[in-house]
């Protein structure tokens, strides 16, 4: 190793070095985040968050209805005056309540909250009213509910007209 | 390598001298305190272990043998691990139906209940562990980061308990793992439900969303389904144990390289 010409000197070796390194935490760093993006799929098999609910009509006034709870997570409430999109998730930590007919409340089976018809708690350790969802009527008078639209009660939203249907 | 007269007849000594012997053991029987010492760092699983050990390391009373018996639980829950692969499919399907399988129509229909008995023993046997460890005053110095790499090792034992929680698909199984991943979409910044979600967004493009999550990432869809039972099933048989693996390779390791296990003082 006596030639001067294969010597790399400080400089050069320096140089060449934070070249590499820097290609290499690009290459880390770039498929890092593929990787991470690859964790979240374009295509989801789940149901669609908005869906079409049948027509008015279908609900009787004062029922609660169990027709979209399995499929779509949602009970359709019918009262008085208006229809409601409630969420079947338990705002305690996630479970599903069972809507009991005769004692005309919900009750969830995880750690016993209970919620009245209009979804507000009370009993259980529930913190806060189950959440309602954005409810509409399509062009041919179907029931549109949107699940990407939530509105909590404690922040005063069930005021929000797009959160109940006057029928 | 050894010429000592007394054991020139042995069969074992013989056995020694033969080529396949002398090819796998390169140090040969040991006949004095250094071919002890190279037995051990000769080997690569023995190297893991310290040289010589204390007399007090091998007293049950000072040690209540609690890591070597989180180990051994480990290599227990592999092996019946393995051998329920064999017979257990991750998809909603047939999951429910292959665990009642297991138990009532495969042979020895107790080996589920060996492999789940023993990651509640694990469980049970790492804390103690760390407790024994702790009380004993073993994690100070020089012997404080093999403490964090079990902290480690800790958490990674609960995982490998939540990932296997899921696999029966029973409600249990289903609402336990809904509640418990609710805790991830608490994470600040990266939570739907977390402080700080909101934060990360281009004017009225939210980035965090219920499926954009931490929550989704870990369980692959808004609710546990089909996705979130075969990533807890990836993580549960692949993932975690070899992440596992690593970090128990270190702590052996630097049980050693710490001055071998503390002694009482």
């Amino acid at each position: 190793m006596e030639n001067e010409e294969n010597k790399i000197d400080r400089r050069s070796f320096i140089k060449w070095a934070t070249i590499g390194w820097m290609a290499f935490a690009a290459v880390v760093a770039g498929y890092g985040s593929l990787v991470l993006r690859y964790l979240f799929p374009n295509v989801l098999f789940e149901p669609k968050q908005s869906f079409r609910a049948g027509f008015p009509n279908d609900y009787e006034i004062g029922k609660v209805s169990e027709r979209f709870k399995d499929s779509n997570g949602v009970w359709i409430v019918r009262d008085t005056e208006k229809i409601y999109a409630l969420s079947t998730v338990c705002t305690h930590l996630g479970c599903t309540p069972n809507w009991l007919e005769s004692d005309n409340k919900f009750k969830c089976p995880c750690h016993g909250s209970g919620f009245y018809k209009t979804g507000i708690n009370f009993e259980g350790p529930a913190p806060r009213p189950l959440e309602r969802f954005k409810i509409a009527l399509s062009d041919e008078g179907e029931i549109i509910v949107d699940k990407t639209k939530k509105f909590q009660q404690e922040k005063g939203e069930w005021r929000d007209p797009e959160s109940f249907l006057t029928v | 390598m050894s010429e000592n007269p007394e054991h020139k007849n042995d069969l074992l000594h013989k056995l020694s001298q033969t080529q396949v012997a002398k090819a796998i053991f390169r140090t040969g029987i040991p006949q004095n305190r250094r071919q002890r010492m190279m037995i051990m760092l000769n080997n690569v699983f023995l190297h893991l272990h310290p040289v010589r050990l204390p007399k007090h390391a091998v007293k049950v009373k000072y040690t209540w043998c609690m890591g070597g018996l989180s180990f051994f639980v480990f290599l227990v829950l592999t092996v019946t691990g393995i051998l329920l692969m064999f017979y257990y499919r991750p998809t909603v399907e047939y999951a429910y139906g292959d665990i009642m399988d297991l138990k009532e129509q495969v042979p020895l229909g107790i080996m589920r209940e060996i492999h789940r008995w023993s990651a509640h023993l694990m469980v049970i046997t790492v804390w103690l562990h760390m407790f024994r460890v702790f009380m004993t005053g073993s994690y100070k110095p020089p012997r404080e980061f093999n403490w964090a790499i079990g902290v480690v090792l800790l958490v990674l034992t609960m995982l490998m308990s939540f990932t296997g929680y899921l696999l029966p698909w029973d409600q249990l199984a289903i609402w336990a793992i809904t509640v418990g991943s609710n805790m991830a979409g608490a994470t600040p910044m990266v939570g739907t439900a977390g402080p700080g979600s909101s934060l990360l967004a281009l004017g009225d493009v939210n980035f965090i969303t219920s499926s954009s999550d931490a929550r989704f990432a870990m369980i692959g869809g808004r609710f546990i389904g089909e996705a979130a039972l075969l990533r807890f099933y990836v993580l549960h048989c692949i993932g975690l144990p070899f992440i596992i693996m690593i970090f128990m390779i270190v702590h052996f390791w630097r049980v050693r390289k710490d001055g071998g296990i503390s002694g009482p003082t």
